[in-house]
């Protein structure tokens, strides 16, 4: 057995450099300087930038490999956000993250893949579809208010309804100007304005959001009927979603109308367009949206529901609407990281999307600490880098056979932690700007001797 | 969910949503009705190949309703959906793979007594290799029980839950190693050959390698043996948990464990019991299933364990014959869908039976409904 050391000892640094970017891009962002901030976390994308480009010999600080980890620990930290939202804030036990973050990056790789091709019905279709159903889950919303205590069958019927109309109406609209876009496009010979770079780009930041937007329509539909069973019953009918939309894919050819996608034989020929740019806006994007939205109000009430559903409904919270709400937001941050993954690998096969890989977000919630966005970040980093990056090299050099020990030794280190330390590595612990902002105590109603810290 | 939403319904004037319940059922009522037309127009265009279908998925019902009796049981005692329980059931056929393929177990008797006729030899043989498969399951699980269960008792249910989901990862990618069972599907071999019957004017035994006469039902004695091997199984279960102490134990400790407890019934070992016990129906289920099926691999066991759960909690999770409804549902609802259907869409009709079982009527056909919300 060759074991080479200077491997070993690189890629620890690099983690413990990965890690400790993490720290600080978190203290930056959380620094009450607004300047120090925006100039923090320029450095903090060019840093990572830096080491992408610099060349120290024949390859970059971070080559290839590494760039693949860390644009797959970018998505896998919104994905485990996203399922730190559902499981760790709001206690709900989802296994269907990995059926979102597939139907976002399906969706997203779609739009690009099309618009390659110099048919822009994948972008018309999907966006007027996200949009027109965005609208009917609001307009029947509203309309429901007049109608309350109705069964959840039924408003799941008429939201389903409306949604498979305003999919009809998507998808003859963008039919219709599908043909009035095409002459843009220009042939092979003269390239017209939508075929340039800048247009695919910014249709691949619209494919990104639009996935998202898809993934949480889905999960509202899913969710509102699915979201009242139990939190163990739940668990199950979220993971046979993942299972039905792996199934989906693999006869995405044959039961769905779309032959690009390939069915199980995996769909080439995505554009890569996923910069490191991209991915750390995205990441930053997501930390910032979800953070904000824990120490809000509506956070705070999504969190009372895992605390106890009954005093939540007593203090006057909607535990039903604020359970969806947690759901469709957390599988907004699946899709979105589906579509970033999506345009880096360049290729999807449903194999990346079987319920057993999806087992990961919730590994990696699970150790960094339900409830801990520090701790599932970092946690999603560590997996990456340790796990997928250094364990399967060194275990790759031991032996064909030794890779597959990697999966013997997660449940392993899962059931350990489980015993040991169940509430995660961190546990409710935050780092920088994660943490709660101090509250200013409230002068009219009378002084208080120190401030309280929010969403404890 | 409906019955709350009825419950908690002081008046109808003041919540006026509760009136329209009728739109929630007559959209299943339209599903149930499109799916029967489906079904009845099948029927009636090929009634042989509709048999055909339905002997089918009761030969896979049969099977689930094997690995469901363990589903049932330990989420009846400890309120735990055992994930590990569909991999329990893949050792059971991996342990009756090797017995046969490396030990020779389904024909000893004839090492030992050479003058025995060849079919007492074959039946001593099959249920020693089933028998060894069971006994290796219920020490896997009774060890699973004690390693990863036990001392999660009192934490949050769904540690428990993560954890039952780690010990079935841990065995999925253990025998997935190459000196454990490798990673690879491995063709099966039967303790014992096959017999087909055909029906067509009365029972015909079909003879090897000819095709059955145009418009027969056929069905093998593999078919025979599953539904003998459930109906019995069935039959011991009940008289297990009706007439036995330890049954008796099993139902106490299912209702109020606490108060169990204080009466000096030994909650563990019941809970120990409850385990080996399904775990030992699991392990027959897995000698039937690679029979039936014979093409095994480490991870054979997660979708017919989810099945199988899906069956449970169809007939009304801890109730024993619900488990056994359920489970035959399950395998029509199946069958139906590969030969009708797209043999893909099978997995997909089970989680919507799921879904709906669950919004219509949490507490399955069997199960009573709810005393309070725990």
């Amino acid at each position: 057995m060759d074991f080479n050391a200077g491997f070993l000892i690189i890629s620890v640094v690099k983690i413990t450099a990965v890690l400790a970017w993490i720290y600080g891009l978190l203290w930056v962002l959380g620094h009450a300087s607004r300047a120090v901030k925006a100039v923090g976390v320029v450095c903090a994308f060019a840093v990572i930038q830096l080491a992408l480009s610099v060349r120290i010999g024949d390859s970059a600080i971070f080559n290839d490999f590494d760039q693949g980890l860390l644009f797959q620990a970018c998505t896998m930290a919104m994905v485990s956000l996203g399922l730190n939202l559902i499981y760790g804030f709001n206690g709900q036990f989802s296994l269907g993250q990995w059926g979102f973050y597939g139907i976002g990056a399906y969706a997203a790789a779609d739009v690009t893949y099309r618009w390659t091709d110099g048919d822009a019905r994948g972008l018309l279709v999907l966006g007027i579809g996200v949009m027109l159903g965005g609208l009917t889950i609001w307009g029947v919303g509203q309309l429901l208010r007049r109608y309350a205590g109705m069964p959840v069958l039924s408003a799941f019927t008429l939201y389903l309804i409306g949604c498979v109309a305003a999919g009809a109406i998507a998808v003859w609209l963008g039919g219709a100007l599908n043909g009035l876009l095409a002459p843009l496009f220009g042939t092979k010979g003269a390239p017209g304005p939508l075929s340039s770079a800048a247009a695919l780009q910014v249709v691949f930041v619209l494919a990104v959001l639009i996935a998202g937007g898809f993934a949480a329509e889905v999960s509202f539909l899913f969710g509102l009927p699915v979201l009242t069973l139990g939190s163990d019953y739940f668990g199950i009918a979220t993971l046979g979603f993942t299972i039905v939309i792996n199934t989906l894919m693999v006869n995405s050819d044959t039961i769905l109308p779309f032959p690009e996608m390939k069915g199980g034989r995996g769909m080439i020929g995505i554009p890569k367009l996923t910069t490191w740019f991209w991915a750390f806006l995205f990441l930053v994007l997501v930390i910032i949206v979800m953070r904000n939205l824990i120490h809000s109000s509506t956070g705070r009430a999504i969190t009372s529901v895992r605390e106890d559903e009954t005093a939540a409904k007593a203090m006057g919270i909607d535990v039903a609407a604020n359970k969806l709400l947690a759901f469709v937001i957390g599988s907004f941050f699946a899709g979105i990281g589906g579509g970033v993954y999506a345009h880096f690998i360049g290729f999807l096969s449903p194999g990346t999307f079987d319920f057993l890989v999806g087992f990961n977000p919730l590994i990696i919630v699970v150790f960094g600490g339900p409830g801990s966005m520090s701790g599932t970040i970092a946690a999603s980093f560590g997996w990456i880098f340790f796990l997928e990056g250094l364990l399967r090299v060194i275990l790759g050099q031991m032996g064909t056979e030794a890779p597959t020990w990697r999966f013997v030794l997660y449940p392993i280190a899962l059931l350990l932690l489980i015993l040991v330390r169940p509430q995660g590595l961190l546990g409710r612990a935050e780092w920088g700007f994660l943490r709660a902002p101090e509250v200013q105590p409230r002068t009219h109603d009378g002084p208080r001797a120190t401030p309280v810290p929010a969403g404890k | 969910m409906p019955q709350t939403a009825a419950s908690a319904t002081p008046s109808l004037a003041r919540r006026p949503g509760a009136r329209m319940a009728w739109i929630g059922q007559g959209f299943l009522l339209l599903l149930a009705l499109v799916t029967f037309l489906i079904l009845a127009r099948d029927l009636i265009r090929d009634p042989r190949l509709f048999v055909q279908i339905v002997i089918s998925g009761l030969q896979l019902g049969f099977v689930y309703a094997l690995i469901a009796l363990g589903y049932t049981m330990v989420y009846g005692i400890v309120k735990l959906i055992n994930f590990a329980h569909g991999d329990v059931f893949m050792v059971g056929s991996f342990v009756s793979f090797y017995a046969v393929t490396r030990f020779q177990l389904h024909v000893w008797p004839a090492f030992v007594f050479p003058t025995l006729p060849r079919g007492v030899v074959v039946v001593i043989g099959s249920l020693t290799v089933m028998l060894l498969s069971m006994i290796t399951c219920v020490a896997l699980a009774v060890t699973i029980e004690r390693v990863a269960y036990k001392p999660l008792r009192d934490a949050p249910r769904i540690a428990a839950l993560i954890t039952a989901i780690g010990v079935s990862f841990f065995l999925e990618f253990f025998g997935a190693l190459n000196f454990v069972f490798s990673p690879r599907f491995i063709p099966y071999q039967r303790p014992f050959e096959v017999v087909t019957w055909y029906f067509k004017d009365g029972f015909h035994a079909l003879i090897e390698g000819t095709a059955p006469p145009e418009g027969s039902i056929t069905f093998s004695n593999i078919f025979v043996i599953i539904v003998a091997a459930s109906v019995l199984t069935q039959v011991v279960l009940q008289f297990l948990v009706r007439r036995t102490k330890m049954g008796k134990a099993m139902r106490a400790s299912s209702f109020d464990k606490p108060t169990a407890r204080l009466m000096g019934i030994n909650v563990d070992q019941v809970i120990s019991f409850t385990f080996a016990v399904g775990a030992a129906f699991a392990g027959l289920g897995g000698v039937l299933y690679a029979i039936a099926y014979p093409s095994i691999w480490s991870q054979l066991g997660i979708l017919p364990g989810l099945k199988a759960f899906v069956a449970a909690v169809l007939g009304g999770i801890g109730s024993i014959p619900g488990a056994f409804v359920g489970a035959l549902i399950m395998g029509q609802a199946e069958a139906l869908t590969m030969g009708y259907i797209s043999t893909p869409m099978r997995d997909a009709v089970a989680f919507t039976i799921l879904i709906i079982v669950l919004l219509v009527r949490p507490t399955g056909i069997f199960g009573e409904p709810e005393k309070e919300k725990a």
